[in-house]
């Protein structure tokens, strides 16, 4: 029997009353990459902490090379030669790539830099790393800083590397970049656990798939024997509609339109420089960029939740620039706004359904008492018809399914019909049912007639759902493309600051 | 072993309050362990405590007259906690409202009493009002800590009067006594029922401000802004100048509790006119979760537990320390115990690999 690699045997760990890790069976071997798949919740990034030394599993033990071995820190988990490669990366900003690997890293009192940077040199040339070793961290891309972050794990020695979702903020190019680097490291007798919830990254580079639901190991298959399908139905654990029934809409007349539109960020620089576009009624206009490119201030600034520099905003061709968004209401501008962060903008997390509704309702009554009873009855119709779980309709929110919560938020803010509809990141942490539901919300009020500004991060669904799609690249638009005409790799070099593809689309609409 | 303490899903009201229970029960056998010490014997200490507060006729009166500025302040201070704004100024802007009926009464004897009190009261409240809007002020357009700047502007009101009482506003006729003149008959609080009717004003008050902050569009707007202001500005809530106002109003019933205790309790303004009270009524505020009904029956039991702890140092003779003791013993249990309604204790035995327990959780 070959006993190389790692074995983790019935784990369990339990939280108070959830329980995270149900006898949980894994593997892993040299030369193999396997795929930790599973929705939110699932009890992936558990099962990997627990590897990782940062959790003692209640129950359970885990072999190294056919020994079983005790971790109590994440020391013991690197002496064992595990790499640990987080989702948020633990970099120093303002050091260079070279410090970072080498910080904590020195034993005897001289530091060696030299043989020590030329070791690393090599091992960047072996697997073909996008690292520069003397560029500073702040400085970097998402894409980079995973490199680096790997460069730094195998530089002390880790075989098995664990990437907990890497690509989740990527452009496809660099994920094609990470692929190959990952692809080389098992060529040359690494381990890779490589947990995603992107179905068609696993389908590319995965040996094996290991899919877990609500904490427990539902089955172990070889690549040749999945497909998409198959993979979706193991983790929700029923079959699911995966594909998404966009149709073009009759365009109405134009609701929205930004001029030269400037917009400053909380760091005080200028997050938003100077863009331009409409959208029209059914439309629904797909936002592709890296985060942090400027699509956060753009939503709030035509929300009017944070001031404008320069530029104009016209909705119905109205010029809404300097008006409060206090008085969006009394103006008649219906705007409706699904912020990025549901339970620090949207929502209040202590508060009830109806208080929830409330937020929006009460300065549509007279008098300077509330009135509770339609939004009582409001939040009745929200649960039913957007089939919301909750034990009670005063039971605070913040112990609800990020599903539900977004389906309370959504209810709200397309219940009172509004003609303009921006979304950031609507489907960010849900599970995949809610994400379908809420893509086919997304294609109805399209279809009713509303406008929509949709930013999304799933190249696929942007291109699915949009009518056209715009990309903005550090705070600019590098290009307005028709949906259908276009590639995720023409989107994905756009994202990156190619101009070229777009432009001509951007000069018409100017 | 490890021990750890894990955050509660819900709530219920039930488990709050067997919890309070037993933390007071703790307290006492805490504090009985102290008086045995002392040779004394905690029963009859808490009877002597309880018949000192509530006793007789006269033992209550002082209870409810001790229990009405830490109710209003109380109020005060809730409505600003409410919105996440930490007024610890309370006590400063007592002693700017006991200054504000002081001016009125002292400078503007002549008025009738009715209109004298209205006055007395419009000028407190405005002085009172002008004292939370300061440090209001610079939060809401420098964001400097209310928490710091509220309590040094209680240091200054405190010496602001301590160099009335000893300068210009001395009382010659005092013999020397550093004190600031009685005010007249006219500018005394009517009594009800042998009690000042402070003890009315802060039932009505207590409505009020139970209706203001849960049944109004404002009070609402108070909570939302409390909870976070990103909320707050995507529901298009106008937060610098409802900020403003709710630190007004704060301000302002704070102000009340001091005219109420200058023109009602001692007849006069005072450097001891707020005695701690500003500071005592935080505590308040917080034990009775911002809920003005609440405010006001813990006021009462903390009054009672003042006076039943004066009572027994004339009794038994003991040094005013022990009553303190007993009363800091109750308070620390109790605070102490909100940790228990908030999260409960996990204690796991992490080499055996043994499913985790959870011991307190039958208990809390």
């Amino acid at each position: 029997m070959n006993t190389k690699g790692i074995k983790i045997k019935n784990i369990t760990k339990i939280f108070g009353k959830v329980v995270a890790n149900k006898n949980v069976n894994f593997e892993v071997k040299p030369g193999e990459i396997h795929c930790l798949l599973g929705e939110n919740g699932a009890g992936k990034s558990t099962l990997m902490s627990i590897l990782s030394g940062v959790y003692t599993p209640d129950n359970g033990s885990i072999f190294v090379d056919g020994k079983r071995v005790n971790f109590n820190s994440p020391r013991d988990s690197i002496k064992h030669g595990i790499g640990m490669v987080y989702q948020h990366f633990k970099l120093v900003e303002s050091m260079t790539a070279l410090q970072n690997i080498l910080l904590g890293n020195s034993k005897g009192i001289f530091s060696k830099t030299k043989e020590k940077e030329k070791e690393i040199r090599g091992i960047i040339d072996k697997y073909g790393f996008d690292v520069d070793l003397n560029k500073l961290v702040c400085n970097m891309s998402v894409g980079e800083k995973e490199n680096l972050e790997i460069l730094k794990v195998v530089y002390r020695g880790a075989r098995v590397l664990v990437l907990d979702e890497p690509t989740a903020v990527f452009t496809p190019q660099e994920t094609e970049r990470l692929f190959s680097v990952m692809k080389k490291m098992k060529e040359d007798g690494c381990a890779i656990i490589f947990i995603t919830h992107k179905l068609d990254e696993v389908m590319k580079v995965a040996d094996r798939i290991t899919i877990l639901r609500k904490g427990e190991t539902v089955a172990t298959i070889n690549k040749d024997k999945a497909n998409p399908q198959i993979l979706t139905e193991l983790m929700v654990g029923r079959k699911v509609n995966l594909s998404i029934n966009s149709v073009k809409s009759k365009l109405g007349k134009e609701i929205l339109r930004v001029k030269n539109l400037k917009v400053k960020g909380s760091e005080g620089l200028e997050a938003v420089k100077g863009i331009s576009f409409s959208i029209r009624a059914g439309e629904v206009l797909g936002v592709a960029g890296i985060t942090g490119s400027g699509q956060k201030e753009l939503c709030e600034a035509i929300a009017g939740i944070i001031p404008i520099e320069d530029g104009n905003i016209f909705f119905e061709n109205k010029d809404i620039t300097n008006i409060d968004s206090t008085k969006y209401f009394e103006e008649d501008i219906r705007l409706s706004y699904i912020p990025e962060d549901r339970l620090g903008m949207g929502l209040i997390g202590d508060m009830g359904i109806t208080d929830n509704l409330l937020l929006k309702n009460y300065k549509k009554e007279k008098g300077v008492f509330l009135n509770r009873k339609s939004s009582y009855n409001e939040a009745n119709y929200i649960i039913k018809e957007f089939e919301v779980k909750t034990p009670g309709i005063d039971y605070p929110i913040r112990y609800m399914s990020g599903g539900n919560i977004q389906k309370i938020l959504l209810g709200r803010e397309l219940n009172s019909n509004p003609k303009l509809i921006v979304m950031a990141y609507p489907v960010r942490g849900l599970d995949i049912t809610t994400c379908y539901a809420i893509y086919d919300i997304i294609i109805r009020e399209k279809q009713k007639g509303s406008a929509i500004l949709f930013i999304g991060e799933d190249l696929d669904v942007l291109m699915a759902i949009s009518d056209r799609i715009m990309v903005m690249y550090s705070g600019e638009v590098t290009g307005i493309i028709e949906a259908e005409n276009t590639t995720r790799e023409s989107i994905g070099l756009m994202m990156m600051g190619r101009k070229d593809i777009g432009e001509e689309y951007v000069n018409e609409v100017c | 072993m490890s021990m750890r303490f894990v955050k509660r899903g819900e709530i219920c009201k039930k488990q709050q309050v067997i919890t309070s229970i037993i933390a007071v029960v703790l307290s006492l056998a805490a504090s009985s362990v102290f008086l045995l010490a002392l040779k004394l014997n905690p029963i009859e200490v808490y009877g002597e405590m309880i018949r000192g507060a509530l006793g007789n006729k006269i033992s209550f009166r002082q209870t409810v007259i001790e229990a009405i500025p830490l109710a209003i302040t109380g109020l005060g201070i809730a409505v600003a906690f409410k919105m996440n704004y930490s007024n610890i100024g309370g006590e400063g802007q007592i002693i700017m409202g006991a200054f504000g009926a002081a001016l009125i009464a002292l400078k503007l004897p002549n008025f009738s009493q009715p209109f004298m009190l209205l006055m007395m009261f419009f000028s407190g409240m405005l002085f009172a009002g002008i004292w939370a809007v300061i440090p209001g002020f610079l939060r809401i357009k420098w964001k400097v800590s209310e928490a710091i700047t509220t309590l040094m502007m209680n240091y200054i009101a405190l010496k602001f009067v301590a160099y009335l009482q000893y300068g210009p506003w001395r009382d010659k006729s005092a013999l020397g006594f550093p004190k600031i003149a009685n005010f007249g008959e006219n500018a005394l609080l009517p009594k009800l029922f042998n009690i000042n009717i402070g003890w009315l004003i802060a039932i009505i008050l207590s409505i009020m401000v139970y209706i203001f902050l849960n049944k109004s569009k404002k009070g609402f707007e108070i909570l939302v802004i409390g909870k976070g202001e990103n909320t707050a500005k995507y529901a298009g809530i106008k937060i610098k100048r409802t900020m403003l106002q709710t630190i007004i109003i704060s301000g302002v019933i704070c102000g009340i509790a001091g005219v109420i205790q200058a023109a009602g309790v001692s007849g006069t303004l005072s450097v001891e006119v707020s005695g701690g009270v500003g500071y005592t009524a935080i505590i308040i505020a917080c034990l009775a979760k911002h809920n003005p009904y609440m405010i006001g029956l813990i006021s009462f039991l903390f009054a009672a537990l003042v006076q039943g702890g004066s009572y027994i140092q004339t009794v038994y003779s003991v040094p005013d320390s022990v009553a303190f003791i007993i009363q800091a013993m109750i308070l620390f249990f109790v605070l102490g115990s909100e940790i228990f309604i908030n999260y409960r204790v996990v204690i796991r035995n992490s080499y055996n690999n043994k499913q985790e327990k959870s011991l307190v959780e039958e208990v809390a």
